[in-house]
């Protein structure tokens, strides 16, 4: 085994590097596409895979420690989070430097000597960015209530109740948590102009749910599903009408689904992009991933150090919700992709 | 305090027929166990006592009130579930008052009789404590709690000793059955294990797929058996079943196969008498066997080889080959046993079953 | 313990008279109504009623402020033979196949490597998600910084490192473009894949390991024959979730290249929002934004498909 497997990295490689040098031409040659994507997953799975897998056992040699698992897995870091440090670093240097080419002598990337906030006052002075946290703030919250409340009712019913048709709704309601928004935003756009919602937050509190509540359904309909149905059966027994066996048992139970589904929800409206780029024209009703592209880039121009804080303050009330919560929002996330 | 009647009961699934024609009548203050394996519709019959599952036809009363489609909550009974069903986010104290909290009563009056039924279950001092900080026999205790500061109308019980172990199991039974006693209310409790259903019933219902097959009291289950299924369900170690072919000869008639034969007692001969000359089964209990002594007549012995000795202590139980089948006897601890010796059994002529092969029915 | 007087005294127990209300909510299907309705007003209001009118604009020579007059299958035909449009298919499957590769062998990568104990696990387990709940424009606005041509700092360190000796126009570029597309989509879903793979990972039990070590099993075994088919089914799903919302992808494209240079990065997505609201060619573009709909319609069989198998199982 030992030769094929050197075989097998030799040929991945040669072929990822024609691949490499094939695709990134000009000409755009397919065939160096499928050579890069038929052989380097290969590659990688055979070069740390293997050896990665060996590392369950104890009695691990050290280099071996170092190899497949300290510099990989620092690698990985390092690059997921690099662009996070580009960011802040961006944000706090000053002008001068920020345009200083990558070819000059003093190009100094990862550290600024002189560090400075011009460029979040300017983003707080001069344009409309705290008008659009408040809007994207407002509308997350109330598409993430609305979502919640209605997955609720819907994923108690799916799952605890028998009624007609519930199988096909509960099918249909799976369907439309796969729809992407990029398939409906064109007539979307048409309805919002007829509904005389355009250019309102209106217009995205009431689009977003759309998308928030499969989800929120789908996430509490697996969280509702692993509740014992004894403890609603007997809240009945014990006088309990269906509607507040519901309210006053199976919910309270299912706070910490409700709280992965709410956090999960707040995160996605935070971060929809396309609904509001269609639905929303004046600058002050604008939420933050739109404000930023579209008012901090004028013409040709990019003013990074704007841009960069903007992308930094827009990402913080996220990344605070995510740290408070984040086994919340782990658990969305592998509640989301459960059949 | 109610009695609690069903009348040709159904349930029907899509595929399944649960329960099958139930005709039952439970009175005021009797304990009632249905008992049957997994699949007899016992749970399903409790779950429609309560009103939890629709009932496909027939009818339920409680009282001689129909109650058929009287909602769960408004049925007054109280049901302690397999898992306890214990609110999680609630304390012991209120989950015991949940149920007196939605029937409105002032809570002076729901404090009152929580302290009640707490000082009878000895779960006093748990009262702020919720379900997950307690053990196994705390939970099933505030199960119990939760179902008797209501004073319902009816207890149901569905195999509420099945998840604790085993010398728990024996400790709750007993709990139980003083509580009964106690308390008075009538009670419907469902089992798979003939051992809680013998020990805690009034009356105990057998049931096999969908039907019941014997009602009466404990010890006229074990006595006399309706058919075959009964006879082998109650009773630990199980009846022993043996084909025989029925002759008559001389005016008495024999129980007879290639490894033993065996004169029907009196008793039984007029009632076995047109079944001579054809096949029947024979059932005899392990204890009412034993090792024959000099002063057993010939006719109601036979001759076994010990496959397997089993020392329980207080007896001693044979494994051991009669003829082509095999038979199990409980015999006194004292008895000289050997593996691989043969010895003669001797049955015991009053406690002898006959079961038609067919209808499986006691003869 | 008290005696039998402590609870004997009993009082007949009577339910409360019941409001209407109550009364209608206990009935099993009037109460699930009730409590789908809101679902499905919002829901038919805003996607099925948008799918209807969808498929109605499609049909017509509708534009901005213009009402349409209906025209077949005019619309679709004009597709059919538009280039850039066959450029965005390619595209789309190209992009979508790439990423799609790349993130499940780097996510698996990542989360084998994250379902060792070490010290500090749960705190980059917390941060190595951050890629995936950063909003998607904003952090692809760090990437086109970083991928600027005159101020990049990957430009700055791979000519450090020896790798490069001039400068690469990473946007720009025609295939290049594209390359940087994928890189940053990689970066952002590996993390996902990673951590539902490794939730996956948790839920295969140790014991599972332990008794194919017993049995012979070597590493490579073990997880050809224990982990990969109990890990299957959660990675069939988060690929099937992954590829339609790649498929669909819109912001990445938009806030980097925009679609070019020259289309070299045109999306379905990019390409309907240009024709539909860039140019305001309504019909047009919901007939393109349409053509995402047959491979959701498949991965939804395919989904259906295996969930009644898993069902069956």
């Amino acid at each position: 085994m030992p030769e094929l497997t050197g075989w097998a990295v030799v040929v991945a490689l040669l072929a990822a590097t024609v691949g490499v040098i094939t695709a990134s031409d000009k000409s755009r040659s397919r065939w160096g596409w499928l050579l890069l994507c038929l052989f380097v997953p290969p590659a990688l799975i055979v070069l740390f895979f293997l050896p990665a897998l060996k590392l369950y056992g104890p009695g691990e040699q050290p280099w071996r420690r170092w190899v497949f698992f300290r510099v990989p897995i620092s690698a990985f870091v390092l690059v997921l989070l690099f662009p996070f440090y580009w960011m802040i670093i961006t944000t706090v240097r000053p002008d001068k430097e920020l345009y200083r080419p990558w070819q000059a002598p003093n190009y100094a990337p990862f550290w600024t000597a002189h560090p400075t906030l011009d460029h979040i006052r300017d983003l707080l002075t001069t344009t409309l960015f705290s008008t659009w946290m408040l809007n994207t703030m407002l509308i997350s919250l109330a598409a993430t209530a609305i979502s919640l409340f209605c997955g609720l009712l819907a994923g108690y019913a799916l799952s605890r109740l028998k009624f007609p048709f519930a199988g096909s709704i509960g099918t249909g309601i799976f369907i439309t948590y796969l729809v992407p928004q990029t398939l409906l935003f064109i007539p979307l756009s048409d309805i919002i102009r007829n509904f005389k919602l355009g250019d309102s937050p209106w217009a995205l509190i009431l689009t977003y749910p759309t998308f928030l509540i499969p989800f929120c359904t789908w996430l509490l309909m697996g969280y509702f599903k692993s509740i014992p149905k004894e403890l609603e059966e007997c809240a009945r027994i014990d006088g309990a009408p269906r509607w507040k066996a519901m309210l006053y048992i199976i919910f309270p139970v299912a706070i910490p689904g409700i709280l992965s589904a709410g956090i999960f929800a707040f995160t996605l409206s935070w971060n929809e992009f396309i609904y509001a780029l269609v639905f929303l024209a004046s600058p002050d009703q604008k939420t933050v991933p739109v404000g930023v592209t579209s008012e901090l880039v004028r013409g040709d121009v990019f003013y990074w150090g704007e841009l960069m804080a903007g992308a930094l303050l827009g990402s913080i009330p996220v990344a605070f919700v995510y740290s408070f919560f984040v086994e919340y929002y782990v658990s969305g996330i592998t509640g989301s992709v459960k059949g | 305090m109610a009695r609690v009647a069903m009348r040709s009961l159904n349930k029907k699934y899509d595929e399944v027929h649960a329960v099958i024609d139930v005709n039952l009548d439970i009175r005021d203050q009797e304990f009632v166990v249905l008992v049957g394996p997994s699949g007899c519709g016992k749970t399903t019959t409790l779950r429609m006592v309560a009103g939890l599952e629709s009932i496909t036809s027939g009818h339920i009363s409680i009282d001689d009130k129909i109650v058929n489609e009287l909602p769960p909550m408004d049925r007054d009974i109280a049901m302690v579930f397999q898992n306890y069903a214990l609110y999680p986010h609630m304390t012991v104290y209120d989950n015991m008052a949940f149920g007196l909290k939605m029937r409105k009563f002032d809570r002076a009056e729901i404090g009152k009789r929580v302290q009640e039924a707490a000082d009878i279950l000895g779960i006093g001092q748990l009262l702020r404590r919720k379900p997950r900080q307690l053990s196994g026999g705390q939970r099933q205790r505030v199960a119990l709690g939760r179902a008797i500061v209501r004073h319902p109308q009816v207890f149901l019980f569905d195999e509420p000793l099945s998840n604790l172990d085993a010398k728990l199991r024996v400790q709750m039974r007993v709990e139980l059955k003083k509580l009964h006693e106690r308390l008075g209310t009538t009670a419907i409790y469902v089992t798979h294990d003939q051992v809680e259903a013998m020990t805690l019933g009034d009356r105990v219902v057998v049931r096999k797929d969908g039907r019941v097959q014997q009602v009466g009291d404990p010890m006229e289950l074990y006595n006399q058996p309706a058919n075959r299924f009964v006879a082998g369900f109650i009773g630990s170690p199980a009846m022993n079943f043996v084909g025989v072919r029925l002759a008559a000869e001389n005016g008495s008639l024999w129980a007879e196969n290639p490894g033993m034969r065996i004169q029907v007692p009196a008793p039984l001969k007029e009632r076995l008498g047109p079944y001579a000359g054809r096949e029947a089964t024979l059932g005899v209990r392990p204890e009412d066997l034993r090792i024959a002594g000099a002063g057993d007549p010939g006719e109601l012995t036979f001759p076994a080889a010990v496959e397997v000795v089993e020392r329980l202590g207080s007896e001693i139980l044979l494994d051991v080959a009669v003829g082509e089948t095999t038979m199990v006897a409980s015999v006194e601890p004292t008895a000289p046993a050997k593996v691989h010796e043969t010895l003669r059994l001797a049955v015991n002529p009053d406690r002898v079953h006959f079961f038609d092969n067919e209808t499986e029915a006691a003869i | 313990m008290t005696t039998i007087e402590a609870v004997a005294p009993r009082q007949y127990v009577r339910g409360p008279r019941r409001g209407p209300i109550t009364r209608l909510l206990e009935d099993e299907r009037k109460l699930a109504l009730c409590l789908m309705l809101p679902t499905i007003v919002l829901l038919g209001l805003f996607i099925a009623y948008p799918f209807v009118k969808g498929i109605e604009l499609s049909v017509t020579n509708t534009s901005v402020g213009v009402p349409g007059k209906f025209v077949g299958i005019e619309n679709f035909k004009k597709i059919w033979t538009d280039d850039i449009f066959h450029i965005a298919v390619w595209n789309t499957c190209l992009y979508t196949f790439v990423t799609t590769v790349f993130k499940l062998v780097l996510g698996l990568w990542l989360a084998l490597l994250l379902n060792r104990h070490f010290k500090g696990k749960a705190f980059m387990r917390a941060f190595i998600l951050l890629p995936f709940i950063i909003p998607t424009v904003l952090s692809t606005f760090a990437w086109k910084w970083m991928f600027d041509p005159t101020f990049s700092v990957l430009n700055w360190m791979l000519f450090h490192l020896g790798i490069i000796h001039s400068r690469i126009n990473w946007l720009g570029d025609p295939g290049l473009a594209m390359i940087s597309v994928i890189i940053v989509n990689v970066w952002r879903g590996v993390p996902f894949y990673a951590i539902s793979l490794l939730a996956g990972l948790q839920t295969i039990s140790p014991e599972l390991h332990e008794a194919a070590a017993i049995d012979g099993a070597r590493a490579w075994a073990r997880f050809r024959h224990v982990t990969w088919p109990l890990l299957l089914p959660v990675t069939l799903v988060i690929v099937l979730f992954s590829v339609i919302q790649t498929f669909a992808d819109f912001q990445l494209v938009y806030v980097l290249t925009g679609g070019g240079p020259a289309n070299a990065t045109q999306l379905f997505a990019t390409y309907a929002y240009q024709l539909g609201i860039g140019t305001g060619l309504l019909s047009q573009g919901a007939a393109i934004s349409l053509a995402i709909f047959p491979i959701l319609l498949l991965v939804v069989i395919v989904q259906l498909v295996y969930i009644r198998r898993a069902e069956t199982l």
